[in-house]
C-alpha cells in the first residue's frame, strides 16, 4: 500500500512547462460560485519563476479572490490562468496556499505538528499514511518557525502570531515552488513578523515564486520585484509615490502552452 | 454479581446486548465527527427522515431495513445535493425537508388501524432485535470503522481546513457525502436501539461528552464509544428490570453521563 499514489482530484500530477512564468494570469474575469457579479475583471498578471510580487489594495479589492482564482478555488468565468505553463490544478502540488487564520475552524481537536504535516498530504494522495520522513519534515519547519516547543498543543491554544507561524510551517512542509500567501503578516506580532520575513527571505535564495496579498505594503516594499494594485476587483494605477513594478511595464512574452 | 449475569441466559439479551455495543460504537465514533462539523441538526433529520421508508417498507410487506436504508440514503443524498446550491440556505431546506417527511411518516402511520406495530420504530426496541438486524448492525459498524481508519487523514482535514483540502485536489463534499451516507446507515441501525425520535442523542451526546474530556480526536472517539456502549448495556439492564423503555433508558444514560463530565469540567476550570 506504501509505494501506490493515488492523487486527490482527477488528474495525476505532472511538473508544468520548463520556462513558462510560475503565475500567468490573462484577462481574467471570476466571481463567488452563485453571485452574479465578478469579484474580479480583466486581471494581467505574469509572475516569473523565482521573482517575489505583491497584490496590494483595501479589504475586499480583490486581493485574497484573485489568490484563490490562482489556488484553484474559485471558478474562472473568462480569461485564462496558467501556473507553471498548466492550467490550474494540473500542478497543484508544486503550489502552496496560505490561507487567511479566519478560514480554518481552530477548536477542532488536532495538534500544531499535525497540522504542519497536512502540507504533506498533496504527496501522499489517498490510502498512504505519512511516513517518518514526513513527519520529520513537520518537525524540520516547527523548527524553522520557532514553534517547535509548541508542537503537542491544540491548535486553538496558540494565539494569532503562532497560529500564522504554524500555517506557514504547514505551507513550506509541502515544499511547493509556488507559495500564494494571504495577508500573512496581518495582524500579527513583530516577533513573527521578523521570524516570516526571514524565511521568506530564505525562501527567495532557495528560488522559490511567491505571491503575497497585503493592504499595507509599506515595510515590505523593497523585498518584492513587482507589485498589483488592485482596487473593486480591477487593477489600478499605483498610487503616486507608491512603488512601481518593472515587470507591469514589461511585455508578456510568454503566451501559454 | 448474579443480576448481571441471569438475563444474559435469554438467547434475546445476548443478541440485545451485542446490538447495543455495535449501535453504540458505530454512533459514537460517527459522533463524533457530527459534533465536531456542528452536523447535530443533520443528524436529527436523518433519522426523521428514515420513518416513511419504514411505514412505506411496513405497509407493502417488504424488508423493514430496506425500506429505511432507502430512505436514508436519498436524503443524505438530497441533504448533499442542496448543501452545494445556495438560493436556500443549508439548515433551512433540511428543516423544511425533515419536518415534511416525518409528517409524511406520521400520517402513512394513521392509516394503519393497530399503532402498536409502529410504535417500536418510534421509540425502539432493543430486545426485539431479530438475527437479521444483527447481521445488519454488525455489517454497518464494520463499514463505518472501515472508513472512518481507511480515510482518517482526509475526513479530519475536510473537517477543519476544507480550504486546504480543496487547494490539494481533496474534494471536501465528496468526503461530506461519504459522511452522510454512513450516517444514514447509522442511524438505521441506532433506530432498532432508540428509535427514530431518540437516535440523534445517540450520535450527539456521546461525542460530546468525550469532547468535554480530551482535546485529542482518537481518545475523543474512544471515550465516546465507551460512553455511548456502557450507556447502552445500562439501558439494556434497566429496560430487562424495570420494564422501562430501552431506548429511553438508554438515552438517559448518556445524558447523565454528560452531565457529570459537564460538572467534572467545570469544577477543574474553576479551581
Amino acid at each position: 500500500m506504501q509505494g501506490l499514489y493515488l492523487p486527490y482530484g482527477r488528474r495525476r500530477h505532472v511538473e508544468g512547462t520548463p520556462d513558462a512564468p510560475a503565475v500567468l494570469v490573462r484577462q481574467l474575469r471570476a466571481g463567488h460560485p452563485g453571485a452574479d457579479t465578478d469579484a474580479l475583471e480583466g486581471i494581467d498578471l505574469s509572475v516569473p519563476s523565482g521573482s517575489r510580487a505583491a497584490l496590494v489594495g483595501s479589504n475586499g479589492a480583490g486581493k485574497s479572490t484573485l489568490l484563490k482564482a490562482i489556488a484553484g478555488l474559485l471558478p474562472i468565468r473568462s480569461g485564462q490562468i496558467f501556473v507553471f505553463g498548466k492550467p490550474v490544478g494540473v500542478c497543484h502540488q508544486r503550489v502552496a496556499y496560505l490561507p487567511q487564520r479566519g478560514d480554518l475552524d481552530w477548536r477542532f481537536p488536532v495538534s500544531v505538528r499535525r497540522l504542519v504535516l497536512t502540507g504533506r498530504y498533496v504527496h501522499l494522495g489517498w490510502l498512504r499514511r505519512p511516513s517518518r520522513a514526513d513527519w520529520a519534515i513537520a518537525d524540520e519547519m516547527l523548527e524553522q518557525l520557532g514553534i517547535a516547543d509548541l508542537a503537542d498543543r491544540q491548535i486553538g491554544e496558540l494565539s494569532g502570531g503562532q497560529q500564522q507561524r504554524a500555517l506557514f510551517a504547514r505551507a513550506l512542509a509541502q515544499q511547493a515552488d509556488l507559495l500564494l500567501l494571504d495577508e500573512p503578516l496581518n495582524a500579527v506580532d513583530t516577533n513573527t513578523r521578523e521570524v516570516i520575513a526571514n524565511v521568506l527571505e530564505k525562501l527567495h535564495q532557495q528560488g522559490k515564486t511567491f505571491i503575497i496579498a497585503t493592504h499595507d505594503l509599506g515595510r515590505l516594499e523593497a523585498d518584492f520585484d513587482q507589485a498589483l494594485y488592485l482596487s473593486g476587483g480591477h487593477m489600478v494605477p499605483p498610487p503616486p509615490g507608491s512603488f512601481v513594478a518593472p515587470a507591469l511595464q514589461q511585455e508578456i512574452v510568454w503566451t501559454g502552452s | 454479581m448474579d443480576w448481571l449475569v441471569a438475563p444474559l441466559r435469554y438467547s434475546f439479551m445476548q443478541t440485545g446486548l451485542i446490538a447495543v455495543a455495535l449501535v453504540g460504537l458505530t454512533c459514537a465514533l460517527l459522533g463524533v465527527y457530527v459534533v465536531l462539523r456542528r452536523m447535530a441538526f443533520i443528524g436529527d433529520a436523518l433519522s426523521h427522515t428514515v420513518l416513511p421508508g419504514l411505514v412505506v417498507a411496513y405497509l407493502r410487506g417488504w424488508n423493514l431495513l430496506t425500506g429505511a436504508v432507502i430512505a436514508g440514503i436519498l436524503t443524505a443524498l438530497g441533504i448533499s445535493w442542496l448543501s452545494r446550491r445556495s438560493e436556500v440556505r443549508e439548515d433551512t431546506a433540511i428543516g423544511v425537508m425533515f419536518t415534511g417527511m416525518f409528517a409524511l411518516g406520521i400520517l402513512l402511520i394513521s392509516t394503519v388501524r393497530s399503532f402498536r406495530d409502529l410504535s417500536h420504530m418510534l421509540f425502539g426496541n432493543i430486545l426485539g432485535v431479530t438475527r437479521g438486524d444483527l447481521i445488519f448492525i454488525a455489517i454497518v459498524a464494520a463499514l463505518v470503522v472501515i472508513v472512518l481508519i481507511v480515510f482518517h487523514k482526509e475526513l479530519e482535514l475536510t473537517s477543519f481546513d476544507p480550504t486546504h483540502a480543496e487547494v490539494i485536489g481533496l474534494r471536501a463534499d465528496t468526503l461530506r457525502t461519504v459522511l452522510l451516507v454512513l450516517l444514514a446507515l447509522a442511524v438505521v441501525a441506532g433506530i432498532q436501539a432508540v428509535g427514530v425520535v431518540l437516535t440523534s442523542a445517540l450520535l450527539v451526546t456521546p461525542a460530546a461528552t468525550a469532547a468535554l474530556l480530551t482535546n485529542r480526536l482518537p481518545r475523543m472517539m474512544v471515550l465516546a464509544t465507551v460512553i455511548a456502549v456502557g450507556s447502552g448495556i445500562i439501558g439494556l439492564y434497566a429496560s430487562y428490570y424495570f420494564e422501562v423503555s430501552s431506548g429511553a433508558a438508554i438515552v438517559l444514560s448518556c445524558t447523565a453521563c454528560f452531565a457529570i463530565a459537564w460538572l467534572f469540567r467545570t469544577i477543574r476550570t474553576s479551581q
